[in-house]
């Protein structure tokens, strides 16, 4: 769980989060929307330790962030995974290599120890034979996956994902939040996804946060942003004439 | 101002470098890639340009040399001072800041767009040291490349010298064996060391901290080549009026 508690962080002038709180359960799929400059990413990146808040308190499982040893707080860095958005892949290595990286980093496991938990992640996550190949020879889809398998090869408590699906064709994009869902469940893991996409807060929105200009606008679940009257989060979720249909479609069965 | 917060950066960053070293048995492997790609990977264009400014050299001095009084061993003597003292260390470290330079530059800026710096962070690892230590002990064995630098040029000179008709092989060895000093070639070693700190480190930081996109990282290849040229120039200033003044 992570527990977040009046954060705020400028850039000079720019005063990009605004006080937000909230509270990021386990074994969810928590989701961050907004608009672009939101906030969305500083505030990932805030949980992330990439960067410190000006004021407030990050609390994982217990541990404030800031009352942390620099020991301490690495030890906790290897508790996260992170998604990044273009999957950031090292372009020297394979497949096999990115995902066996953090193992080499980290552990003193033997190289068939290692080996067999790099073949399990990349099962885990349907990549079979794509071991040798590079990031620049594997789609945007599979890239996707192996920075997935990236991030749970090392069994982290935290999941990070910054717009996992973005660049991705609607039929891989589900298969994507469909599994990062899975992994959640499955490792009982607090996962944390910054997204624009809709078809995700509706998928697996378990608990979304809406923010808007630096503020924490509104939060709940997918089933709640549906009713919610919150002018800024249906200008925001109904944008799409598609969505405004669909919208239309559950306050008249409602009804 | 600007140039201040950024020399303190550098220092800063140099700092950063040498903490929270990475596992040694990654680190040794990233050493020797580095060795390979900055140091071997450079040895062609560094043995064909010392060739032919070895050539050059020898060249201009015979034909300022032209007084029937002065004997040809001094064309020997004056390419033998002027590869040791100054092509060799210097000329060199001005193509290497040229392509090494720049290849240091936009592997890390391009690391740093794509995010992949991000990553090593966000997984506990130093990404300074991970980045930029391999690089910075793959280039203190530049003064290795520095040496062949020097015989390739002298050869050089030497090939110009005798099939050119400016002097006879036994004169031109003559004048480079005249007056020897091997304190001129320890100075060079030492120029080309400090050099090759400043090759490793001021394309890193400017690889390292740059923002922006693709077309940042090729102004940022540029930026990072101009100014390792100026504290190269710089540097072997105050290290010549230190060593030899």
């Amino acid at each position: 769980m992570i527990e977040v508690e009046n954060i705020h962080k400028s850039f000079g002038d720019n005063h990009v989060l605004k006080g937000i709180s909230t509270v990021f359960e386990k074994g969810k799929t928590n989701l961050i929307i907004g608009q672009s400059g939101s906030g969305k990413t500083v505030f990932i990146k805030c949980l992330l330790g990439l960067f410190e808040p000006d004021e407030g308190q990050i609390c994982y499982n217990g541990q404030y962030y800031s009352k942390l040893s620099t020991k301490e707080r690495r030890n906790l860095r290897q508790e996260m995974g992170m998604v990044f958005q273009g999957s950031a892949l090292f372009d020297s290595m394979t497949v096999e290599g990115n995902v066996m990286f953090p193992l080499d980093m980290f552990t003193n496991q033997s190289q068939s120890e290692k080996q067999d938990r790099v073949d399990f992640v990349l099962k885990r996550v349907n990549l079979i034979d794509a071991h040798k190949r590079y990031p620049a020879e594997i789609s945007g889809g599979m890239q996707k996956r192996v920075a997935i398998a990236r991030a749970i090869v090392m069994n982290p408590k935290y999941l990070f994902c910054d717009e996992p699906n973005s660049g991705l064709d609607p039929k891989t994009a589900i298969l994507i939040d469909n599994l990062i869902q899975e992994i959640t469940q499955e490792y009982d893991i607090t996962t944390v996804i910054n997204t624009h996409d809709m078809n995700s807060v509706m998928e697996i929105g378990e608990k979304i946060i809406f923010l808007k200009n630096g503020f924490k606008e509104w939060e709940g679940t997918n089933k709640e942003i549906f009713k919610t009257d919150n002018k800024a989060v249906t200008d925001f979720v109904y944008s799409s004439e598609l969505f405004k249909k669909v919208r239309q479609m559950y306050i008249e069965e409602r009804n | 101002m600007k140039y201040l917060e950024a020399i303190g950066k550098y220092f800063i960053m140099i700092w950063e470098v040498f903490k929270k070293p990475t596992k040694w048995r990654i680190m040794k492997t990233l050493i020797l890639k580095e060795i390979d790609e900055l140091i071997f990977g450079a040895m062609g264009i560094i043995i064909f340009i010392s060739f032919f400014i070895g050539g050059v050299v020898t060249i201009q001095t015979a034909l300022n040399l032209n007084n029937p009084l002065l004997p040809k061993s001094l064309i020997g003597f004056a390419t033998r001072q002027s590869v040791i003292l100054e092509f060799a260390p210097t000329f060199t470290s001005i193509i290497m800041a040229g392509k090494v330079g720049s290849y240091i530059t936009s592997s890390i800026g391009t690391m740093r767009v794509t995010e992949q710096i991000d990553a090593l962070e966000v997984m506990g690892i130093n990404s300074l040291n991970y980045l930029v230590f391999p690089k910075i002990v793959a280039t203190m064995l530049y003064p290795f490349a520095v040496a062949i630098s020097m015989f390739v040029g002298i050869l050089g000179g030497w090939v110009a010298a005798v099939f050119g008709g400016f002097a006879p092989s036994g004169d031109f060895i003559q004048g480079l064996q005249m007056d020897f000093d091997s304190y001129h070639v320890t100075y060079a070693f030492i120029k080309s060391i400090v050099f090759a700190f400043v090759i490793a480190t001021v394309p890193s930081y400017h690889g390292f901290y740059m923002t922006g996109g693709a077309l940042e990282v090729g102004k940022a290849s540029t930026t990072s080549f101009v100014w390792t040229s100026v504290v190269i120039i710089i540097v072997n200033y105050v290290l010549t009026q230190l060593l030899l003044g």
